[in-house]
């Protein structure tokens, strides 16, 4: 689903972003990836959405290979991911329902199975009353859920949420949260980055931790070596 | 279609005074190069108003015969420069002298023997009103046996064609300074619109639009600002052309053809300014 092979970045002005990071998560897979800021999870995020591209190793997505990516296969592959922001990143002048639909227009979904769409989505993270509301009337916590909905819409197979908590109290952290984690048990994979440790340990989810752009703890990896060393 | 049609009209309704703003640039930009237009099209006028007194007399030997003259006429008006050619015999040269040259009347009054040569005069079709073609003309009717002489300004076609060719020169080069001009501030316009959705435009590609889904709608309301700009344009270019006649002098204004170019300029200048702005702003994020 998603590679990642000794894969390096570096910073346009120097020095690196990632350094020989390898790791690869699963179909229906829930991975938290951790660090502190400036550890290097955005950009792992960039490199899966292909904002960015490796500057050695290789990165794969999706069945596309991020290095070797044409432009305008980029789209193609965003399409099968849904992104979701700290900042929610919302059109402001366009409601909830407005928004959402949005997603599908620009694929070329038929207009006439938009509606129906949007609103099971929205229903989906529990906000099919507030479709006409514009973000501004909307809670932090109310915004992030129609930024998921918008990510939902399209079935991609992958959503990536990055620092999805980080701008929400605790309650509305905690609803988020939730929210993901009943996706993820639908069957879509989530990689979520985030620096909040407590919500790391609500459950019981691959962890990917990254320190100064290296990757220092893999859950995964290590739960595999205890097995292998237990007699 | 549809949904271009719908994004494109979207950002006049959510950027108003943007939009506005837009439009007014074009049209002020576009009415500067208007004006300068309906200057080149009254000195063209002017000249042209001169050039039709450009003609080939060619007077006649005494006593030349009329059938060969007929003959000539029809020869000469088959010339692939002339418009026309008229015969003016000894007897209407003296009538013409007689009728124009009021302060001779009384010497023509006395004079026993018509001193005028018979002549033909010869006009030219235009674009062949300048010192080369009349020349040529001047040659081939001096071949005629019963032709004496032939005139025709020689001093003042040459500067008929030096007034033309400046006339020209300035206006291209005045002309193509003003729309360069008119181009930049076009284009910065429809850049700070491009850049006021660079938010909106960096959604569209996280949610998998294309470049060319995103580039759509903002050639469509460039083009359509440039419409309504040139529209603008032709409408304050009629105002000053209706204060000019009014208070000024008497002018002329542009043809129905003139007027469309102008717009379709403006709808293509608004489509290539977007269509260069959002492409720079596309391959940059």
């Amino acid at each position: 689903m998603i590679k990642f092979t000794n894969v390096f970045k570096a910073f346009p002005k120097g020095g690196l972003a990632l350094k020989d990071v390898s790791f690869h998560v699963a179909k229906g897979e829930f991975g938290f990836l951790t660090g502190h800021s400036g550890a290097g999870k955005s950009t792992v995020m960039k490199l899966i959405y292909a904002e960015e591209r490796p500057t050695s190793g290789e990165v794969r997505v999706s069945g596309y290979n991020v290095n070797e990516m044409r432009p305008r296969e980029v789209p193609l592959l965003r399409r099968k991911l849904g992104i979701v922001f700290q900042d929610f990143r919302l059109l402001e002048d366009r409601t909830a329902e407005e928004n959402v639909a949005f997603a599908l227009e620009v694929t070329g979904a038929r207009s006439s199975t938009i509606p129906a769409r949007v609103m099971r989505v929205l229903t989906q993270v529990g906000l099919a009353a507030k479709a006409q509301a514009y973000p501004r009337e909307l809670s932090g916590g109310e915004q992030q859920r129609v930024a998921i909905a918008r990510a939902l819409v399209n079935e991609p197979t992958v959503l990536l949420a990055d620092e999805p908590t980080g701008n929400l109290d605790e309650r509305a952290t905690r609803g988020v949260f939730q929210l993901l984690r009943d996706i993820n048990a639908s069957g879509t994979a989530v990689v979520m980055a985030t620096h909040d440790l407590d919500l790391v340990r609500q459950a019981p989810y691959r962890v990917i931790e990254l320190q100064e752009g290296a990757l220092v703890y893999d859950s995964a990896v290590d739960e595999a070596r205890d097995q292998a060393a237990a007699p | 279609m549809n949904l271009t049609f719908r994004e494109a009209m979207l950002t006049f309704k959510r950027a108003p005074l943007l939009s506005v703003l837009s439009v007014t640039t074009i049209a002020f930009s576009l009415f500067v190069l208007g004006l300068f237009g309906l200057v080149v099209v009254n000195l063209q006028d002017a000249l042209r108003g001169v050039e039709e007194r450009v003609e080939v007399v060619a007077y006649l030997l005494p006593g030349a015969p009329i059938e060969g003259t007929a003959q000539a006429l029809k020869d000469i008006e088959a010339f692939p420069e002339v418009q026309s050619a008229t015969y003016v015999s000894e007897d209407d040269a003296l009538a013409r002298a007689r009728a124009e040259l009021i302060e001779l009347r009384d010497v023509m009054q006395e004079l026993e023997r018509n001193p005028l040569p018979a002549s033909i005069e010869v006009k030219l079709k235009p674009g062949f009103r300048d010192a080369e073609h009349v020349s040529a003309v001047a040659e081939r009717l001096r071949g005629f046996g019963f032709v004496d002489d032939v005139r025709f300004g020689r001093d003042w076609v040459e500067k008929l064609d030096r007034l033309r060719g400046l006339a020209a020169a300035v206006g291209i080069v005045v002309g193509a300074a003003f729309a360069v001009v008119a181009i930049i501030i076009i284009g910065t316009t429809i850049r700070m619109a491009v850049l006021q959705r660079s938010r909106e435009i960096a959604i569209m590609r996280l949610v998998g639009a294309t470049d060319g889904f995103i580039r759509r709608p903002f050639l469509l309301q460039g083009a359509i600002k440039g419409l309504l700009g040139g529209a603008v344009a032709i409408g304050l270019s009629f105002a000053a052309y209706v204060l000019i006649n009014r208070y000024l002098l008497q002018s002329s204004f542009f043809t129905e053809e003139q007027g469309v170019a102008i717009v379709a300029f403006g709808a293509l200048i608004g489509l290539v300014g977007s269509a260069l702005s959002v492409g720079r702003h596309l391959q940059r994020v």
